[in-house]
């Protein structure tokens, strides 16, 4: 097969298509982490005192902790005092009340990304937050939204406009003790998006945010709180892409999702940040907590994830399913290539009776990327008759790379009926045969064969998400069969 | 420093020129080495990933005392195997000859204990023994205190037809046995091994055992470790096994006794071709903990493992396993399968598991899975539809549960007790007997 190789070596030497760097100009303060910087973010955004307390206690909690090593991957310690804790373009001081005041760089950059800011968001039908760096820039669809009595808005927005809200929810799903990153983020997450969906409202349109790490050494720190009152139900979207960099950046964002009775949470992310050059340099690091929280009966929160960027992925979408009768559910497809690790997995946390979770996650490895699967599934005295079912499978491309399975199942309840299956495999010689001897090139037969390995996620994903991600597997693995 | 911790160095310590082998140089740097690596090792507690769901917290709590010399024990005829056996009896970590009979053995076969065989031959135990340091906190414990075992050694081609039963007897409250166990087996030679433990008081004590095994090239082994503990012991046992090319191990680990045990079995597959089996089952009630710690190592191509556990947990009790298979790079053509099912029978019984994989070459087909349930309410309706009773009805399901591990024991005296064993440990057994 060398002539796969060829192609191979020419699909793993494409250049990262969305590496460009935008020259805006940046405010930032000192590197380096003390209280000092926790006020400065706090008094910066003018935030109630209530929330200068709050990221206090978390960065108190932060300096007792220590730094994890559990995870399946490998990276040279960071620096935490070398890293800038705020950011924001400086066109912020006076803020753009419509895309015309907008900084024109900043527009062009969401015009690379293809972010469908003016008439292609209303033609998506997508309401957009961007987030450019650290600071909300634009938001559309506002008007729309609030006629339904939706919020969606940044969350220095909500801090300012809805601080009863934060105030209820913020840190009750994810608390500020409840990792290193975590607490990291509580004292100096920067901004994020907010998004409160009233009683029995059906949010009219998926909303979306694109995230995007700009400037150099710039931690970025997002903190996304979504809450779906009583009966309502919403459609979020995540996607990401960063430009190119030599220096690894650290990305450490908190998503909390609360779904009261009844409600629905769908939160759909593709994830294509940096994932360093071939040869391991550079690339981003991605230390995520996300978790949901079931917390009313008949409640319902699922993940879907295509996770193909990153040098390192960390990052375990959970939910607690509280509520009697609620539904959580977690779908990922996570590909590592080259130098590329991922750890990544998920929470079942079952606390309410007949609460029930799918899992179902596949996992592809190529080059000499590293994918794990770490799970845990729990099942607590009272959930009486909870069900799990969870498959994992992998699939492994070229010798050099490794699939790795971490499943912990924990149950209290004799009622309880959790099920676990796992494979993993290479791509058959057999299948490529019989798609080669039907005069289906080898790239093609791979890319369709990894598509149809990936079909059972990929059809949980959102329209607009279900082709991109499936582009972006494409782009990534074509050819690397060896 | 954690003072249990202190007291079980400064016992290995003060015992280290009475213990076996003592006066060989090497053995008394072992045991220094040991000590050593215990001291920096510590023991595990819940923060060792390995320990997360057992704590050796009543280690800590009581201080157990290793005995000069064996209790008396008048007669082990109760628990021969029937069939015959080459019978090895340890009495609180001591040889007791009086007890034991080897029987007829093969030409160029080494079967005694594993103090006589420091005595006697110690060269034949040097270079395994002395090699590399002890893996873990409590080989190192082992180590250091081991006052007895076994030592086997099989030359080229030996078959021995009769199963070696190495019989564990605990006698006195608060006393801590150790025994450290080398069986090597040559180049397609042939044994079962089966490791019996049983507590003759009903108060608490300390067992400590391990196996080190070396299968030479197409070598073939079972090992049984048939674990009845008396029900406020401690129980901790570990079985390492290197395997050598186109080597077959057949591992069979069975809980029923002890409050606290934990198996470690771990199997190296150092070249190709290499197959392991590995099977096990718990039965446990009232408060018993059960842990077993399994890991297959695919360090060469075309290795071939199975694995298969059952648990049924009543009353407390709680069943915890962790079956990590490991393809390094390179170990193309492995094929692994993994599996591990329990039911549940009470509403107090909890269950941990982790079936891992940890695969860095990609010729490989592996997989693994596990469940947790309750009997099957079908397999119930289905049998109580045809007129047996709801207790018969679930009996007649947990014996075909756990038989599903048991038949494939090979030593037909041996499945024959534990099914008996199986059968007395259900409730309302009696009505049972007499339809199997």
């Amino acid at each position: 097969m060398s002539g796969s190789q060829t192609q191979i070596d020419q699909f793993l030497d494409r250049e990262y298509a969305a590496g460009f760097v935008t020259t805006v100009e940046m405010e930032a303060f000192p590197k380096g982490l003390n209280e000092d910087i926790v006020r400065m973010i706090s008094a910066k955004k003018n935030e109630p005192d209530f929330l200068l307390q709050w990221r206090l206690e978390a960065f108190r909690n932060w300096q007792q902790m220590v730094h994890p090593q559990w995870a399946q991957v490998v990276y040279p310690p960071i620096d935490f005092q070398d890293i800038y804790y705020y950011a924001a373009p400086k066109s912020k001081k006076d803020a753009p009340k419509s895309l015309a005041e907008v900084d024109p760089e900043l527009l062009k950059t969401y015009e690379k990304l293809g972010v469908p800011l003016h008439e292609r968001a209303a033609l998506a039908g997508v309401a957009v937050d961007a987030v450019f760096d650290s600071v909300s820039v634009a938001t559309t669809f506002k008007d729309k939204l609030a006629a339904h009595g939706i919020i969606f808005c940044s969350f220095s927005d909500a801090v300012r406009d809805h601080p009863e809200l934060v105030r209820q929810y913020l840190g009750t799903v994810v608390s500020q003790g409840d990792n290193f990153y975590a607490a990291l983020n509580s004292a100096v997450f920067s901004d994020g998006s907010f998004v409160y969906i009233p009683k029995g409202v059906k949010c009219p349109m998926e909303l979306s945010t694109y995230f995007r790490i700009n400037a150099q050494n710039t931690g970025q720190f997002e903190r996304t709180l979504i809450i779906a009152d009583e009966g309502a139900q919403v459609s979020y979207l995540e996607g990401c892409t960063a430009p190119k960099r030599d220096e690894n950046q650290l990305h450490a964002a908190v998503v909390e999702l609360v779904a009261l009775e009844g409600a629905h949470i769908k939160y759909s992310t593709v994830q294509n940040w940096y994932p360093g050059d071939k040869d391991g340099k550079g690339g981003i690091y991605n230390f995520v907590t996300k978790r949901g929280e079931c917390r009313g009966a008949r409640s319902r929160i699922s993940w879907t994830q295509v996770e193909t960027g990153s040098a390192i992925t960390w990052k375990y979408p959970s939910v607690i399913l509280k509520g009697d009768d609620s539904v959580g559910e977690f779908y990922s497809v996570a590909l590592t290539n080259n130098y590329q690790q991922a750890d990544t997995g998920t929470k079942m946390i079952h606390l309410g009776k007949n609460t029930r979770s799918t899992i179902l996650s596949k996992g592809i490895s190529a080059g000499r990327g590293q994918n794990a699967y770490r799970g845990l599934v729990k099942v607590l005295k009272g959930a009486k008759g909870a069900r799990n079912y969870t498959q994992c499978d992998s699939l492994l491309i070229g010798e050099r790379c490794g699939a790795h399975t971490f499943p912990y199942i924990e149950v209290k309840n004799p009622t309880a009926r959790v099920e676990h299956e796992a494979s993993t495999s290479r791509i058959g010689e057999d299948q490529l045969f019989y798609c080669q001897q039907r005069g289906i090139s080898a790239e093609d037969a791979v890319s369709m064969i990894v598509n149809g390995f990936c079909k059972e996620v990929f059809k949980e994903l959102p329209m607009e998400f279900a082709v991109e991600a499936q582009k972006l597997l494409g782009v990534s693995l074509e050819g690397s069969v060896g | 420093m954690n003072p249990a911790l202190d007291r079980y160095l400064a016992t290995g310590a003060a015992l280290a020129a009475r213990l076996p082998g003592s006066g060989l140089p090497w053995v008394r740097d072992w045991r220094e080495r040991a000590r050593r690596r215990l001291g920096e090792l510590g023991l595990p507690t819940h923060r060792h990933e390995a320990w997360k769901y057992t704590s050796l917290a009543a280690l800590e709590k009581q201080n157990f005392e290793p005995l000069a010399s064996p209790g008396t024990v008048n007669d082990v005829a109760a628990w021969q195997l029937p069939g015959g056996a080459h019978r090895l009896v340890l009495v609180d970590g001591h040889f007791v000859p009086g007890l034991s009979d080897l029987g007829r053995l093969p030409p160029r076969s080494v079967v005694k204990s594993f103090a006589d065989a420091l005595a006697q031959v110690p060269y034949l135990l040097e270079n395994v023994l002395g090699e590399g340091e002890e893996p873990d906190a409590l080989a190192a414990l082992n180590a250091a205190l081991a006052t007895d075992g076994v030592f086997i050694d099989l030359g080229d081609g030996v078959v021995v037809e009769q199963p070696i039963h190495v019989l564990y007897l605990s006698t006195a409250a608060g006393s801590m046995s150790t025994s450290r166990s080398l069986m090597l087996v040559g180049a397609g030679a042939s044994a079962t091994v089966v490791e019996e433990h049983l507590g003759l008081t009903a108060e608490a004590y300390f067992v400590n055992v391990r196996s080190e095994v070396r299968l030479a090239r197409e070598a073939r082994f079972e090992h049984l470790r048939l674990q009845r503990e008396g029900t406020k012991a401690q129980h901790l046992g570990a079985l390492r096994v290197r395997q050598a090319a186109g080597s077959q191990l057949i591992s069979q680990a069975v809980a029923m006794g002890a409050l606290v045990s934990r198996q470690d079995i771990a199997t190296h597959f150092a070249e190709p071709d290499c197959q392991a089996r590995l099977n096990g089952l718990y039965v446990l009630g009232g408060r018993q903990h059960a842990d077993h710690y399994t890991t297959i190592e695919h360090a060469s191509p075309r290795g071939t493992s199975r694995e298969l556990y059952h648990g049924i947990l009543d009353g407390h009790s709680r069943g915890v396993f962790t079956g990590r298979v490991l393809v390094a790079p390179h170990a193309v053509g492995t094929d692994a399968a993994q599996a591990n099912h329990n039911l549940l029978l009470s509403r107090e019984a909890e269950v941990d598991t982790r079936p891992q994989l940890e695969i860095y070459a990609d010729d490989v087909k592996c997989s693994h899975g596990a469940t947790v349930g309750q009997i099957d309410e079908n397999m119930l309706f289905y049998l109580r539809s045809r007129g047996v009773g709801l207790d018969l009805a679930r009996n007649l399901l947990l014996h075909g549960f756990a038989r599903e591990v048991l038949e494939k024991i090979g030593v037909a005296s041996v499945r024959e007790r534990l099914e008996q064993l199986l059968i007395e440990r259900l409730p309302e057994h009696e009505n049972l007997e007499g339809i199997l």
